[in-house]
């Protein structure tokens, strides 16, 4: 059994420029199937993913899921920051969209 | 009119609604990452605001210091971090002393991963609390989420001024569940709902007169009650702590021997006992007053 958190990070080159130093935006909880996304802003043109996971072994999977966001909103200057308590993927993009539709 | 659940918002809707529309400036954000040390030892996710958001707002545009638990997080219980959030916004509120301190409560009490940091921390926002009534400042706590106010965040709750509390709401010192484990099923069932809302809910509460005011789990109803409840404060000298502690003797030797909520209610002299339970807040501040 493994046990602790995982963490994983991905950059993709972004195409959408977000005004600068907008508002960093929180949705979600920390919850059992949950998790909280924050997006902030940050230098440069890509979109960063950080993810503390308490579920191992997932990384395709968040890659994935990762990936298919950003194909539809492709951010650009943004941190995104994830903690997730075993949420699944159609519950991880539904909050990905929903800090899309919050920012600016 | 259409009605907003109080229950079933996040503890950042509760803000968003609750206070003048915008007012709300946080302290220590997400973006400043202050999370708990303990979490990640036991493979567990933090949360960037460790499961509360402080700040200060206006209420019905009188200046408030205040504080929402968030319940889906841990239970809202309080860690090392949360509970000294709500130490430091207190300890300020003692220094700048704005019009009110609001504490939106939903918590089980100490967050048990955290052990003695957070049973520390629930002493320090007690101590902390009880200094600002000292000061003469308004302290409200509204209790409306779904996992109610238990265990060290109940003892706070008592120490503050007034309680605003729903009738979905629940307020105890032990939980169902431990009061279950510690003495067994037929002492209390912790899976008989009806038993556990008539022995901790906020009917109950409104009715022993542990909580100041009874409303629907309605946003704007808890908002109405906290501009009402603004300039409520109650001073703790030793002669109103000595009339508490008379009211609570009373209440034990009163209480009917092995009673349930509703013979308790009727030796109260409140009217329709038997129907606490089927009746909308309103009633029920009807029955007591009747």
């Amino acid at each position: 059994m493994q046990t602790g958190m995982e963490s994983l990070s991905f950059k993709l080159p972004g195409t959408r420029p977000l005004p600068a130093g907008f508002a960093p935006v929180l949705v979600g909880v920390v919850a059992s199937g949950n998790l909280e996304v924050m997006v902030e802003p940050a230098p440069g043109a890509d979109c960063t993913f950080e993810v503390a996971t308490s579920a191992c072994g997932f990384r395709a999977i968040w890659e994935a899921v990762v990936r298919d966001f950003h194909d539809r909103h492709g951010l650009a200057g943004a941190r995104v920051s994830i903690n997730d308590m075993g949420a699944t993927p159609a519950v991880v993009s539904l909050r990905l969209d929903q800090a899309a539709a919050a920012l600016p | 009119m259409s009605t907003i659940s109080f229950a079933e918002c996040s503890a950042r809707e509760r803000l968003a609604l609750l206070l003048d529309e915008g007012s709300f400036v946080e302290w220590l954000p997400p973006a400043e990452r202050v999370t708990s040390p303990h979490l990640a030892q036991l493979g567990l996710p933090a949360a960037f605001d460790d499961g509360i958001a402080i700040g200060h707002a206006t209420l019905a545009g009188r200046k408030v210091f205040v504080a929402a638990q968030e319940g889906e997080f841990m239970g809202g219980g309080v860690g090392e971090v949360h509970g000294a959030k709500l130490t430091g916004l207190f300890r300020r509120a003692l220094l700048e002393k704005p019009d009110a301190v609001l504490l939106l409560a939903e918590s089980g009490g100490v967050r048990l991963h955290e052990a003695n940091a957070g049973l520390i921390a629930v002493s320090e926002v007690m101590r902390a609390l009880l200094d600002l009534r000292a000061a003469g400042i308004p302290t409200l706590v509204l209790i409306g989420g779904a996992n109610g106010c238990f265990g060290g965040m109940g003892i706070v709750a008592r120490c503050a001024d007034w309680i605003v509390m729903s009738d979905i709401a629940r307020h105890a010192m032990s939980g169902p569940e431990v009061i279950e484990a510690s003495h067994g099923v037929e002492e209390f069932d912790s899976r008989d709902r009806a038993l556990v809302w008539r022995t901790t809910g906020g009917k109950h509460r409104y009715l022993m007169g542990d909580c100041d005011v009874l409303v629907e789990d309605d946003v704007a109803a808890f908002r109405n009650a906290a501009i009402a409840a603004l300039d409520r404060h109650s001073p703790l000298t030793l002669e109103s702590l000595e009339a508490e502690h008379a009211l609570l003797e009373r209440r034990l030797v009163q209480a009917p021997a092995g009673a349930d909520a509703v013979e308790l209610w009727r030796s109260l002299g409140v009217a329709d006992a038997d129907h606490i339970p089927d009746l909308g807040a309103a009633e029920v501040v009807d029955r007591k007053a009747a």
